[in-house]
Protein backbone atom coordinates (compact mmCIF):
# COMPACT_ATOMS: atom_id res chain seq x y z
CA UNK A 1 0.00 0.00 0.00
CA UNK A 2 1.71 3.17 -1.15
CA UNK A 3 1.17 6.90 -1.29
CA UNK A 4 4.49 7.54 -3.07
CA UNK A 5 5.83 5.04 -5.54
CA UNK A 6 9.13 4.80 -7.36
CA UNK A 7 8.17 4.67 -11.01
CA UNK A 8 10.31 4.05 -14.08
CA UNK A 9 9.16 4.76 -17.59
CA UNK A 10 10.12 6.38 -20.86
CA UNK A 11 9.18 9.92 -21.86
CA UNK A 12 9.89 10.89 -25.46
CA UNK A 13 12.61 8.24 -25.65
CA UNK A 14 14.30 9.18 -22.38
CA UNK A 15 14.21 6.70 -19.47
CA UNK A 16 13.35 8.27 -16.15
CA UNK A 17 12.87 7.04 -12.60
CA UNK A 18 11.08 9.22 -10.06
CA UNK A 19 9.33 8.93 -6.74
CA UNK A 20 5.79 9.98 -7.62
CA UNK A 21 2.82 10.68 -5.33
CA UNK A 22 0.22 8.09 -6.35
CA UNK A 23 -2.58 10.63 -6.69
CA UNK A 24 -0.69 12.72 -9.26
CA UNK A 25 -2.17 12.57 -12.77
CA UNK A 26 0.18 11.87 -15.65
CA UNK A 27 -0.41 15.30 -17.16
CA UNK A 28 0.46 17.07 -13.88
CA UNK A 29 3.63 15.01 -13.58
CA UNK A 30 4.67 15.84 -17.16
CA UNK A 31 4.09 19.54 -16.64
CA UNK A 32 5.20 20.05 -13.03
CA UNK A 33 8.03 17.56 -12.67
CA UNK A 34 9.35 17.21 -16.23
CA UNK A 35 8.68 20.77 -17.44
CA UNK A 36 6.86 19.43 -20.48
CA UNK A 37 4.20 22.12 -20.56
CA UNK A 38 3.13 21.48 -24.15
CA UNK A 39 0.50 19.06 -22.86
CA UNK A 40 -2.29 21.24 -21.51
CA UNK A 41 -4.75 20.83 -18.68
CA UNK A 42 -8.31 21.84 -19.45
CA UNK A 43 -11.29 20.21 -17.84
CA UNK A 44 -9.52 17.54 -15.77
CA UNK A 45 -12.32 15.07 -16.30
CA UNK A 46 -11.69 13.68 -19.74
CA UNK A 47 -13.99 15.86 -21.80
CA UNK A 48 -11.84 18.50 -23.53
CA UNK A 49 -8.88 16.52 -24.92
CA UNK A 50 -6.26 19.21 -24.19
CA UNK A 51 -4.20 16.70 -22.16
CA UNK A 52 -3.99 14.04 -24.89
CA UNK A 53 -0.69 12.10 -24.85
CA UNK A 54 0.43 8.85 -26.44
CA UNK A 55 1.12 5.82 -24.24
CA UNK A 56 2.53 2.69 -25.89
CA UNK A 57 1.47 4.12 -29.24
CA UNK A 58 -2.14 4.85 -28.27
CA UNK A 59 -3.66 8.23 -27.48
CA UNK A 60 -5.06 8.58 -23.97
CA UNK A 61 -6.25 11.31 -21.63
CA UNK A 62 -3.35 12.50 -19.47
CA UNK A 63 -5.81 13.69 -16.81
CA UNK A 64 -7.46 10.25 -16.48
CA UNK A 65 -4.28 8.28 -15.90
CA UNK A 66 -2.15 8.30 -12.78
CA UNK A 67 1.53 8.99 -13.40
CA UNK A 68 2.42 5.79 -11.48
CA UNK A 69 0.37 3.82 -14.02
CA UNK A 70 3.00 4.75 -16.61
CA UNK A 71 5.40 2.25 -14.94
CA UNK A 72 7.32 0.43 -17.70
CA UNK A 73 5.45 2.19 -20.47
CA UNK A 74 6.41 4.50 -23.30
CA UNK A 75 4.91 7.98 -22.98
CA UNK A 76 5.10 10.46 -25.86
CA UNK A 77 4.06 14.10 -25.68
CA UNK A 78 3.71 16.93 -28.16
CA UNK A 79 7.35 17.83 -27.47
CA UNK A 80 8.47 14.36 -28.60
CA UNK A 81 6.31 14.28 -31.72
CA UNK A 82 7.38 17.81 -32.57
CA UNK A 83 11.12 17.27 -32.07
CA UNK A 84 11.18 14.05 -34.07
CA UNK A 85 9.56 15.75 -37.06
CA UNK A 86 6.77 13.15 -37.06
CA UNK A 87 4.06 15.79 -37.32
CA UNK A 88 5.96 18.59 -39.04
CA UNK A 89 3.58 18.53 -42.01
CA UNK A 90 0.54 18.71 -39.72
CA UNK A 91 2.01 21.64 -37.79
CA UNK A 92 2.76 23.41 -41.05
CA UNK A 93 -0.77 22.81 -42.38
CA UNK A 94 -2.35 24.02 -39.11
CA UNK A 95 -0.29 27.21 -39.45
CA UNK A 96 -1.09 27.78 -43.12
CA UNK A 97 -4.81 27.06 -42.75
CA UNK A 98 -5.27 29.08 -39.56
CA UNK A 99 -6.34 25.93 -37.78
CA UNK A 100 -5.54 27.53 -34.44
CA UNK A 101 -6.12 30.86 -32.82
CA UNK A 102 -5.35 30.74 -29.10
CA UNK A 103 -3.54 27.40 -29.51
CA UNK A 104 -4.72 25.89 -26.23
CA UNK A 105 -6.27 22.81 -27.88
CA UNK A 106 -3.58 22.46 -30.55
CA UNK A 107 -1.16 19.98 -28.89
CA UNK A 108 -4.00 17.58 -28.04
CA UNK A 109 -5.56 18.13 -31.44
CA UNK A 110 -2.27 17.32 -33.21
CA UNK A 111 -1.80 14.10 -31.21
CA UNK A 112 -5.35 13.07 -32.08
CA UNK A 113 -5.17 13.81 -35.80
CA UNK A 114 -1.79 12.08 -36.08
CA UNK A 115 -3.48 9.04 -34.51
CA UNK A 116 -6.16 9.23 -37.21
CA UNK A 117 -3.56 9.63 -39.96
CA UNK A 118 -1.84 6.44 -38.79
CA UNK A 119 -5.04 4.42 -38.37
CA UNK A 120 -7.05 5.67 -41.31
CA UNK A 121 -4.95 7.59 -43.85
CA UNK A 122 -7.88 7.80 -46.26
CA UNK A 123 -10.26 9.35 -43.71
CA UNK A 124 -13.13 11.46 -45.05
CA UNK A 125 -14.02 14.88 -43.63
CA UNK A 126 -16.81 13.18 -41.67
CA UNK A 127 -14.33 10.68 -40.21
CA UNK A 128 -11.92 13.49 -39.34
CA UNK A 129 -14.72 15.23 -37.44
CA UNK A 130 -15.58 11.98 -35.71
CA UNK A 131 -11.99 11.40 -34.62
CA UNK A 132 -11.55 14.90 -33.19
CA UNK A 133 -14.97 14.86 -31.50
CA UNK A 134 -13.26 14.48 -28.12
CA UNK A 135 -10.99 17.49 -28.60
CA UNK A 136 -12.65 20.82 -27.95
CA UNK A 137 -11.58 23.94 -29.83
CA UNK A 138 -13.36 27.10 -28.76
CA UNK A 139 -11.82 29.38 -31.43
CA UNK A 140 -11.85 27.96 -34.92
CA UNK A 141 -15.22 26.32 -35.35
CA UNK A 142 -13.25 23.24 -36.50
CA UNK A 143 -13.64 23.98 -40.21
CA UNK A 144 -10.01 25.10 -40.62
CA UNK A 145 -8.79 22.14 -38.56
CA UNK A 146 -10.63 19.68 -40.80
CA UNK A 147 -9.21 21.54 -43.84
CA UNK A 148 -5.65 21.25 -42.50
CA UNK A 149 -5.99 17.55 -41.66
CA UNK A 150 -7.57 16.77 -45.03
CA UNK A 151 -4.70 18.56 -46.79
CA UNK A 152 -2.10 16.53 -44.92
CA UNK A 153 -3.87 13.19 -45.42
CA UNK A 154 -4.06 13.85 -49.15
CA UNK A 155 -0.43 14.96 -49.34
CA UNK A 156 0.79 11.95 -47.34
CA UNK A 157 -1.22 9.54 -49.49
CA UNK A 158 0.16 11.07 -52.69
CA UNK A 159 3.65 11.64 -51.28
CA UNK B 1 -9.71 19.74 -9.46
CA UNK B 2 -7.29 17.12 -8.23
CA UNK B 3 -8.12 13.77 -6.71
CA UNK B 4 -8.29 13.56 -2.91
CA UNK B 5 -5.50 11.56 -1.22
CA UNK B 6 -5.67 7.79 -1.42
CA UNK B 7 -3.34 4.83 -1.10
CA UNK B 8 -2.55 2.76 -4.17
CA UNK B 9 -1.96 -0.93 -4.70
CA UNK B 10 -1.11 -2.54 -8.00
CA UNK B 11 -2.62 -6.02 -8.31
CA UNK B 12 -0.54 -8.71 -10.04
CA UNK B 13 -3.09 -11.51 -9.76
CA UNK B 14 -6.79 -11.84 -9.13
CA UNK B 15 -5.91 -13.29 -5.71
CA UNK B 16 -4.25 -9.94 -4.79
CA UNK B 17 -7.52 -8.21 -5.60
CA UNK B 18 -9.56 -10.56 -3.37
CA UNK B 19 -7.06 -10.05 -0.57
CA UNK B 20 -7.16 -6.26 -0.84
CA UNK B 21 -10.96 -6.15 -1.14
CA UNK B 22 -11.27 -8.31 1.96
CA UNK B 23 -8.89 -6.10 3.87
CA UNK B 24 -10.29 -2.71 2.84
CA UNK B 25 -13.95 -3.44 2.17
CA UNK B 26 -16.01 -0.41 1.18
CA UNK B 27 -12.97 1.86 1.47
CA UNK B 28 -11.46 0.34 -1.68
CA UNK B 29 -12.23 0.98 -5.35
CA UNK B 30 -11.04 -0.99 -8.35
CA UNK B 31 -9.22 1.03 -10.99
CA UNK B 32 -9.62 -0.60 -14.42
CA UNK B 33 -9.60 1.76 -17.42
CA UNK B 34 -10.28 4.71 -15.13
CA UNK B 35 -12.45 6.59 -17.60
CA UNK B 36 -15.32 6.94 -15.11
CA UNK B 37 -13.48 6.55 -11.80
CA UNK B 38 -10.74 9.09 -12.54
CA UNK B 39 -13.19 11.88 -13.44
CA UNK B 40 -15.15 11.06 -10.27
CA UNK B 41 -11.92 11.31 -8.24
CA UNK B 42 -10.83 14.52 -9.94
CA UNK B 43 -14.23 16.06 -9.25
CA UNK B 44 -14.10 14.69 -5.71
CA UNK B 45 -17.35 12.83 -6.14
CA UNK B 46 -15.55 9.73 -4.91
CA UNK B 47 -13.01 9.48 -2.10
CA UNK B 48 -11.81 5.90 -1.67
CA UNK B 49 -9.13 5.16 0.90
CA UNK B 50 -7.46 2.67 -1.41
CA UNK B 51 -7.31 2.34 -5.18
CA UNK B 52 -6.67 -1.21 -6.34
CA UNK B 53 -5.17 -0.92 -9.80
CA UNK B 54 -6.29 -3.98 -11.79
CA UNK B 55 -5.26 -2.57 -15.17
CA UNK B 56 -2.16 -4.80 -15.33
CA UNK B 57 -4.12 -8.06 -15.18
CA UNK B 58 -3.58 -8.41 -18.91
CA UNK B 59 -4.82 -12.00 -19.00
CA UNK B 60 -8.32 -10.57 -18.47
CA UNK B 61 -8.26 -8.64 -21.76
CA UNK B 62 -9.39 -11.05 -24.49
CA UNK B 63 -12.07 -11.85 -27.04
CA UNK B 64 -12.53 -15.60 -27.66
CA UNK B 65 -15.08 -17.49 -29.73
CA UNK B 66 -15.94 -20.94 -28.36
CA UNK B 67 -18.89 -23.30 -28.80
CA UNK B 68 -21.32 -20.74 -30.13
CA UNK B 69 -20.41 -18.11 -27.55
CA UNK B 70 -18.19 -15.07 -27.48
CA UNK B 71 -16.16 -14.70 -24.28
CA UNK B 72 -15.01 -11.18 -23.47
CA UNK B 73 -12.54 -10.53 -20.65
CA UNK B 74 -13.49 -7.71 -18.31
CA UNK B 75 -10.39 -5.65 -19.12
CA UNK B 76 -10.96 -5.70 -22.89
CA UNK B 77 -11.05 -2.06 -23.98
CA UNK B 78 -13.82 -0.43 -26.00
CA UNK B 79 -11.27 0.06 -28.80
CA UNK B 80 -10.37 -3.66 -28.82
CA UNK B 81 -14.06 -4.52 -29.21
CA UNK B 82 -14.53 -1.85 -31.86
CA UNK B 83 -11.51 -3.11 -33.85
CA UNK B 84 -12.22 -6.84 -33.46
CA UNK B 85 -13.06 -8.75 -36.65
CA UNK B 86 -14.64 -11.49 -34.52
CA UNK B 87 -16.97 -9.04 -32.78
CA UNK B 88 -17.92 -7.52 -36.15
CA UNK B 89 -18.68 -11.00 -37.47
CA UNK B 90 -20.43 -12.63 -34.50
CA UNK B 91 -21.79 -9.73 -32.42
CA UNK B 92 -22.22 -6.80 -34.83
CA UNK B 93 -24.55 -5.14 -32.30
CA UNK B 94 -21.49 -4.55 -30.07
CA UNK B 95 -19.41 -3.31 -33.00
CA UNK B 96 -22.10 -0.73 -33.86
CA UNK B 97 -22.62 0.30 -30.24
CA UNK B 98 -18.86 0.83 -29.73
CA UNK B 99 -18.94 3.70 -32.22
CA UNK B 100 -21.15 5.65 -29.79
CA UNK B 101 -18.85 5.28 -26.80
CA UNK B 102 -17.09 8.56 -26.09
CA UNK B 103 -14.02 9.35 -28.21
CA UNK B 104 -10.93 7.49 -29.50
CA UNK B 105 -8.67 8.39 -26.56
CA UNK B 106 -11.34 7.27 -24.06
CA UNK B 107 -12.05 4.06 -25.98
CA UNK B 108 -8.35 3.17 -25.83
CA UNK B 109 -8.48 3.06 -22.02
CA UNK B 110 -12.05 2.37 -20.92
CA UNK B 111 -12.97 -1.27 -20.42
CA UNK B 112 -15.99 -3.47 -21.14
CA UNK B 113 -16.12 -4.85 -17.60
CA UNK B 114 -15.59 -1.43 -16.06
CA UNK B 115 -18.57 -0.04 -17.91
CA UNK B 116 -20.80 -2.94 -16.83
CA UNK B 117 -19.69 -2.71 -13.19
CA UNK B 118 -20.26 1.05 -13.25
CA UNK B 119 -23.83 0.55 -14.56
CA UNK B 120 -24.29 4.09 -15.82
CA UNK B 121 -27.87 4.40 -17.08
CA UNK B 122 -26.68 6.16 -20.26
CA UNK B 123 -24.02 3.54 -21.08
CA UNK B 124 -24.17 1.36 -24.19
CA UNK B 125 -22.76 -1.97 -22.97
CA UNK B 126 -25.38 -2.69 -20.27
CA UNK B 127 -28.26 -2.37 -22.77
CA UNK B 128 -26.37 -4.49 -25.33
CA UNK B 129 -25.66 -7.22 -22.77
CA UNK B 130 -29.32 -7.35 -21.73
CA UNK B 131 -30.47 -7.56 -25.36
CA UNK B 132 -27.93 -10.29 -26.18
CA UNK B 133 -28.79 -12.32 -23.07
CA UNK B 134 -25.22 -12.13 -21.79
CA UNK B 135 -24.01 -13.93 -18.68
CA UNK B 136 -21.78 -11.86 -16.45
CA UNK B 137 -18.96 -13.62 -14.59
CA UNK B 138 -18.18 -12.60 -11.02
CA UNK B 139 -15.44 -13.88 -8.77
CA UNK B 140 -14.50 -13.58 -5.12
CA UNK B 141 -12.46 -15.55 -2.66
CA UNK B 142 -15.55 -17.71 -2.12
CA UNK B 143 -15.64 -18.76 -5.79
CA UNK B 144 -17.14 -17.87 -9.10
CA UNK B 145 -20.70 -17.35 -10.25
CA UNK B 146 -22.59 -16.13 -13.29
CA UNK B 147 -25.48 -13.69 -13.33
CA UNK B 148 -27.74 -13.07 -16.33
CA UNK B 149 -27.36 -9.49 -17.56
CA UNK B 150 -31.11 -8.90 -17.12
CA UNK B 151 -30.71 -9.62 -13.38
CA UNK B 152 -27.32 -7.95 -13.00
CA UNK B 153 -28.42 -4.32 -13.36
CA UNK B 154 -30.44 -3.33 -10.32
CA UNK B 155 -30.63 0.45 -10.47
CA UNK B 156 -28.68 3.66 -10.75
CA UNK B 157 -24.99 2.59 -10.60
CA UNK B 158 -26.26 -0.48 -8.72
CA UNK B 159 -25.60 -4.08 -9.69
CA UNK B 160 -25.88 -7.59 -8.26
CA UNK B 161 -22.15 -7.54 -7.45
CA UNK B 162 -21.22 -7.95 -3.81
CA UNK B 163 -18.61 -5.57 -2.37
CA UNK B 164 -15.98 -8.34 -2.32
CA UNK B 165 -16.62 -9.46 -5.90
CA UNK B 166 -14.79 -8.67 -9.12
CA UNK B 167 -16.37 -8.73 -12.58
CA UNK B 168 -14.13 -11.10 -14.56
CA UNK B 169 -15.74 -11.81 -17.93
CA UNK B 170 -18.88 -11.86 -20.03
CA UNK B 171 -20.20 -14.76 -22.09
CA UNK B 172 -22.55 -13.93 -24.93
CA UNK B 173 -24.42 -16.49 -27.05
CA UNK B 174 -23.90 -15.85 -30.77
CA UNK B 175 -27.28 -15.13 -32.37
CA UNK B 176 -28.13 -17.39 -35.33
CA UNK B 177 -27.79 -16.36 -38.96
CA UNK B 178 -31.47 -15.36 -39.10
CA UNK B 179 -31.03 -12.65 -36.45
CA UNK B 180 -30.69 -8.99 -37.32
CA UNK B 181 -29.67 -6.13 -35.11
CA UNK B 182 -29.84 -2.37 -34.77
CA UNK B 183 -28.12 -0.04 -32.34
CA UNK B 184 -29.20 3.58 -32.42
CA UNK B 185 -28.47 6.44 -30.07
CA UNK B 186 -29.12 10.15 -29.84
CA UNK B 187 -26.65 12.43 -28.06
CA UNK B 188 -26.15 16.19 -27.96
CA UNK B 189 -22.71 15.81 -29.51
CA UNK B 190 -20.92 12.87 -31.03
CA UNK B 191 -19.54 10.71 -28.24
CA UNK B 192 -21.46 12.56 -25.56
CA UNK B 193 -23.70 10.77 -23.04
CA UNK B 194 -26.77 9.23 -24.65
CA UNK B 195 -30.06 11.05 -24.26
CA UNK B 196 -31.78 7.89 -25.42
CA UNK B 197 -30.58 4.77 -27.18
CA UNK B 198 -31.96 1.42 -28.24
CA UNK B 199 -30.35 -1.97 -28.74
CA UNK B 200 -32.54 -4.20 -30.92
CA UNK B 201 -32.22 -7.86 -31.85
CA UNK B 202 -34.75 -9.63 -34.04
CA UNK B 203 -35.24 -13.07 -35.53
CA UNK B 204 -36.59 -12.48 -38.98
CA UNK B 205 -37.85 -14.87 -41.64
CA UNK B 206 -39.12 -13.16 -44.76
CA UNK B 207 -41.55 -10.48 -43.65
CA UNK B 208 -42.30 -12.25 -40.36
CA UNK B 209 -40.72 -11.35 -37.08
CA UNK B 210 -40.40 -14.36 -34.80
CA UNK B 211 -38.61 -12.74 -31.90
CA UNK B 212 -37.76 -9.20 -31.00
CA UNK B 213 -35.97 -7.65 -28.08
CA UNK B 214 -35.84 -3.87 -27.71
CA UNK B 215 -33.72 -2.57 -24.83
CA UNK B 216 -33.60 1.15 -24.13
CA UNK B 217 -30.80 3.09 -22.44
CA UNK B 218 -30.87 6.57 -20.97
CA UNK B 219 -34.55 6.20 -20.09
CA UNK B 220 -34.53 4.97 -16.51
CA UNK B 221 -32.03 3.93 -13.89
CA UNK B 222 -31.20 0.69 -15.68
CA UNK B 223 -31.60 -0.84 -19.15
CA UNK B 224 -35.28 -1.24 -19.92
CA UNK B 225 -36.61 -4.15 -21.98
CA UNK B 226 -39.83 -3.11 -23.76
CA UNK B 227 -41.54 -6.50 -23.91
CA UNK B 228 -45.05 -5.33 -24.82
CA UNK B 229 -43.82 -3.01 -27.55
CA UNK B 230 -41.78 -5.86 -29.01
CA UNK B 231 -44.83 -8.11 -28.97
CA UNK B 232 -46.79 -5.68 -31.15
CA UNK B 233 -44.27 -6.15 -33.94
CA UNK B 234 -44.07 -9.91 -33.39
CA UNK B 235 -47.85 -10.23 -33.76
CA UNK B 236 -48.34 -7.70 -36.53
CA UNK B 237 -45.05 -7.59 -38.39
CA UNK B 238 -43.70 -4.24 -39.45
CA UNK B 239 -46.19 -1.81 -40.98
CA UNK B 240 -47.12 1.83 -40.47
CA UNK B 241 -50.13 0.64 -38.49
CA UNK B 242 -48.04 -1.64 -36.28
CA UNK B 243 -45.54 1.15 -35.75
CA UNK B 244 -48.25 3.56 -34.59
CA UNK B 245 -49.64 0.99 -32.18
CA UNK B 246 -46.17 0.09 -30.93
CA UNK B 247 -45.33 3.74 -30.27
CA UNK B 248 -48.51 4.06 -28.19
CA UNK B 249 -47.65 0.91 -26.26
CA UNK B 250 -44.11 2.24 -25.77
CA UNK B 251 -45.60 5.38 -24.19
CA UNK B 252 -47.29 3.19 -21.57
CA UNK B 253 -44.29 0.94 -21.12
CA UNK B 254 -41.54 3.56 -20.74
CA UNK B 255 -41.66 6.02 -17.93
CA UNK B 256 -38.62 8.16 -18.69
CA UNK B 257 -36.92 10.19 -16.00
CA UNK B 258 -36.03 13.74 -17.00
CA UNK B 259 -32.35 14.66 -16.83
CA UNK B 260 -30.51 17.98 -16.83
CA UNK B 261 -31.11 18.53 -20.52
CA UNK B 262 -34.20 16.60 -21.59
CA UNK B 263 -37.74 16.51 -20.22
CA UNK B 264 -39.43 13.13 -19.80
CA UNK B 265 -41.75 13.90 -22.73
CA UNK B 266 -38.75 14.68 -24.95
CA UNK B 267 -37.11 11.38 -24.03
CA UNK B 268 -40.28 9.44 -24.76
CA UNK B 269 -40.63 11.16 -28.12
CA UNK B 270 -37.01 10.43 -29.00
CA UNK B 271 -37.43 6.79 -27.94
CA UNK B 272 -40.42 6.53 -30.30
CA UNK B 273 -38.39 8.06 -33.12
CA UNK B 274 -35.51 5.64 -32.50
CA UNK B 275 -37.94 2.71 -32.38
CA UNK B 276 -39.22 3.57 -35.85
CA UNK B 277 -35.66 3.90 -37.17
CA UNK B 278 -34.58 0.65 -35.56
CA UNK B 279 -37.53 -1.26 -37.05
CA UNK B 280 -36.83 0.19 -40.50
CA UNK B 281 -33.22 -0.92 -40.18
CA UNK B 282 -34.23 -4.43 -39.08
CA UNK B 283 -36.50 -4.78 -42.11
CA UNK B 284 -34.26 -2.98 -44.60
Amino acid sequence: MDTILETAFTINGESITRRIPVRQNLVDFLREEMGLTGTHIGCEHGVCGACTVRVDGKIVRGCLMLAVQAEGRNVETIEGLSDSGEIADLQDAFHKRNALQCGFCTPGMLLTVQDLAMRNPQATREQIREHISGNYCRCTGYQAIVDAVETVLTARTLG
Amino acid sequence: MKAPPFAYARARHLSDVFELLDRHGDGAKLLAGGQSLMPALNMRLSAPQVLIDISRLHEHAYIKVENGHVHIGALTTHAQISDSAEIRKYLPLLADAAQHIAHPAIRNSGTFGGSLAMADPAAEWPACCVTLDAQIGLASKAGRRRVAARDFFEGLYATAMKPNEVLTDVVIPIPGADYRHAFLELARRRGDYAIVGVAALAKVSGSALNELRLTYLGINEKPLVATKTSQVFVFKGFSEEALEEAQNVLASELDPSADLYSAAATKLHLAQVLTARAMKQLFA
